[in-house]
């Protein structure tokens, strides 16, 4: 098989193999040796030839940064579960017969999520994400407390009427492409539409681009539609917030970027950027000043995914090749270092029984090697040196300036709001008398490291070939 | 004589606006799923003269998920679940029904008025089905968040569903992939919706989406 076949074909068959094998450490091994095969998957599609675009599938530089980022965090968030739920089986949050579920979801959303990724067909694309929306909700509710049915509730209405607005959306592009490529699937597939957009009806893919941004800019978790993400970080297991946060916010974002280079395509059409840059920047600022009043620590990341959210979508619609290479810098980054944050999250609610950051204080004291990790993680959220989001959120501070000096402007206060709000926090939990023994760890703190020197290298010195393949994926977004 | 096919479009079409209007002003849980479930049959019987115009045999298929699953067993199975909890008295509305219409009449005027601008040059059976279609989307958008019980809140997704299949079975020659897992997608999404109704019952004993507000995770 070819990897591309195998980054879909793995999932599929670990998520029907964690349905019926029984007991849940060995569907534990499974996720993670699933996860793990996958990502060998992704990188040897990476470092292999590129196949030719089919009906079906493509791969590209674009989603190829997204196959092997959404795989790798894919593989630590699994292992970092293994760990995680077995402290929850013991404290008895969960059951045996719920996780063989949470395995089996698992797999299910990394197939929903690969299969978005390298479809090539927007319709496939569509059910593919919606998959991947659908399994999501199921693991959010997986608590079954009070507040985790009203996050998963919430995170399913509005994740629907956003999958519903985006099939709309793709239903008008369909329309608009079927005059000049004729009936049936030709005018759904993406490189057909990509080389025949000049002559598609403007009218038809403004009113579509429009429909898709706010469809699945709602999974993306853009302000004003991001109403759900707080609560659906907050309520369900640790893991599940990292890959919400690190992989598929990202990969919404990718089907918006996918449509704005069919935009790009047709010189008629409004341009979709400043659309774009304008809610990114939206996110931005509000969700830098929503932390400020957050009392939960997984809300309080969950607000700063919507300010990176923000940032990314931003360089996106900026455009050119300097701010879209710091947009692609920018979403590796906060995809490593948020997932790395959560994973320390989940460690330090698990050792304190408790997500309120007013009760977590005195971190340093009780769990000093925790609080390095976690502090760590939250100066490189914040963007400082010598992090790679500090050289990412750089270039596209400096890339803006000179091109629009009011928006850099706009961007950089929202950045030092956050940053403010993000140390406030950190010095609050940090610092201080503990008010609880911790209870042991059982989670490995191995992905978090994993990660965290992946950044600080980033932030030190990005090799060659990596910024030759950022270079080649930001020219392809135009 | 040409202009009967469209016309007969148009009328299964506008029909289903109307039963989109007469869905937002039902205060009983069980009228509620019978207007939708006449919703449902006349989506399918939009859908399949569709097929008929366009002779897209596989269209007919899509006419039958949408007759059995939607119009029959969907409804069944809600009226149900809504006769088992005791809930088929009153439908709470956030806001009254004067101000419901009207934000509706609103959204249908605006809908058409984007639709019939934008397409000008699309073929005229795709663009009106089209604008109807959005109508019915938006509708179904503006039930869910009147509503605060989960089942009608329900129903408003599964009416700005049949809102998508009609704008899919407008479009000439969509692929039929789009279409089966439209239909699959509602049922998949109906299942999930039922499992949530059954814990949020075993939980609060109410489908009062407004009891689950009491308990957001920030207060206190």
């Amino acid at each position: 098989m070819t990897p591309l076949a195998l980054i879909l074909a793995i999932p599929a068959a670990a998520a029907a193999l964690a349905a019926l094998l029984p007991g849940y450490r060995l569907t534990a091994r499974l996720n993670v040796a699933a996860a793990g095969a996958a990502f060998l998957a992704a990188l040897a599609l990476l470092t292999g030839p590129r196949p030719a675009p089919t009906a079906l599938f493509l791969a590209d530089d674009l989603n190829i940064v997204f196959i092997v980022l959404n795989s790798f965090v894919g593989f630590t968030a699994a292992a970092f579960s293994a760990g995680y739920i077995a402290h929850e089986i013991e404290t008895g949050r969960l059951t045996p017969a719920t996780l063989r579920f949470y395995h089996a979801m698992y797999q299910v959303m990394m197939f929903g999520m690969n299969l978005a990724l390298v479809t090539n067909n927007i319709g496939l694309m569509w059910v593919a994400v919606e998959l991947a929306t659908l399994s999501t909700v199921l693991m959010v509710g997986l608590y079954r407390t009070p507040e985790a049915l009203e996050a998963a509730w919430k995170y399913f209405i509005l994740g629907s009427v956003g999958i519903a607005l985006a099939l709309f959306g793709t239903i008008l592009v369909y329309m608009a492409a079927q005059p000049a490529l004729g009936e049936g699937t030709p005018a759904m597939v993406w490189t057909n539409l990509l080389a025949h957009a000049a002559a598609f009806d403007p009218g038809l893919l403004n009113l579509a681009f429009v429909f898709l941004l706010l469809g699945y800019g709602t999974k993306v978790g853009l302000a004003p539609l991001h109403a759900w993400l707080p609560d659906a970080h907050a309520e369900g297991p640790t893991p599940i917030s990292a890959v919400l946060s690190g992989l598929l916010l990202n990969v919404a974002l990718y089907a918006v970027l996918r449509f704005k280079m069919l935009m790009a395509a047709n010189p008629a059409t409004l341009p979709a950027g400043p659309l774009m840059a304008a809610m990114g920047l939206a996110s931005l600022i509000f969700a830098a000043l929503m932390l400020y009043r957050r009392r939960d620590i997984k809300r309080l990341f969950a607000y700063s995914s919507i300010e990176h959210m923000g940032i990314i979508t931003f360089a996106f619609g900026m455009g050119g090749p300097l701010a879209n290479f710091a947009g692609l810098l920018h979403m590796v980054m906060h995809s490593l270092t948020k997932s790395a944050i959560f994973y320390s999250v989940g460690q330090i609610a698990q050792s304190r029984g408790t997500q309120a950051i007013a009760a977590l204080r005195g971190l340093s004291v009780s769990n000093p090697r925790l609080a390095w990790a976690f502090a760590l993680g939250v100066l490189a959220i914040a963007g400082l040196p010598p992090f790679g989001t500090f050289l990412s959120e750089f270039l596209l501070v400096t890339s803006t300036f000179a091109r629009q000096p009011a928006l850099a402007l706009l961007l950089a206060l929202g950045l030092l709001l956050a940053f403010g709000a993000l140390l406030l926090r950190l010095t609050q939990v940090l610092f201080g008398e503990p008010e609880t023994t911790p209870a042991p760890v059982r989670a490995s703190s191995l992905p978090v490291w994993a990660h965290m020197a992946l950044v600080a290298l980033a932030g030190l010195h990005l090799p060659g070939a990596l910024v030759a393949w950022f270079q080649a994926a930001a020219r392809l977004l135009g | 004589m040409t202009h009967l096919p469209l016309d007969f479009a148009h009328l299964l079409a506008g029909s289903l606006v109307l039963l989109s209007f007469l869905m937002i002003y039902q205060d009983r849980l069980s009228a509620l799923l019978d207007v939708f479930a006449a919703h449902a049959v006349a989506l399918s019987a939009s859908v399949a003269w569709q097929a008929h115009l366009q002779q897209a045999p596989h269209l007919y298929l899509t006419a039958l998920i949408a007759l059995l699953f939607k119009a029959l067993i969907i409804p069944m199975a809600l009226s149900r679940i809504v006769q088992r909890l005791r809930i088929h008295r009153e439908v709470e509305t956030v806001v009254g029904t004067a101000p419901t219409m009207l934000a509706g009449i609103g959204l249908a005027a605006l809908s058409i008025l984007l639709m019939m601008r934008l397409t000008a040059g699309a073929d005229p059976l795709a663009r009106e089905d089209l604008a109807f279609a959005l109508t019915v989307v938006l509708l179904g958008l503006l039930m869910m968040v009147t509503r605060r019980n989960a089942v009608s809140q329900v129903v408003g997704f599964m009416s700005l569903e049949n809102g998508l299949i009609l704008a899919a079975a407008g479009a000439k020659g969509m692929p039929l992939v789009v279409e089966i897992s439209v239909a699959f997608s509602i049922l998949i999404a109906f299942i999930v919706i039922g499992v949530f109704l059954f814990r949020i019952r075993e939980r609060f004993d109410t489908v009062d989406v407004g009891a689950l507000d009491e308990v957001r995770g920030e207060r206190g």
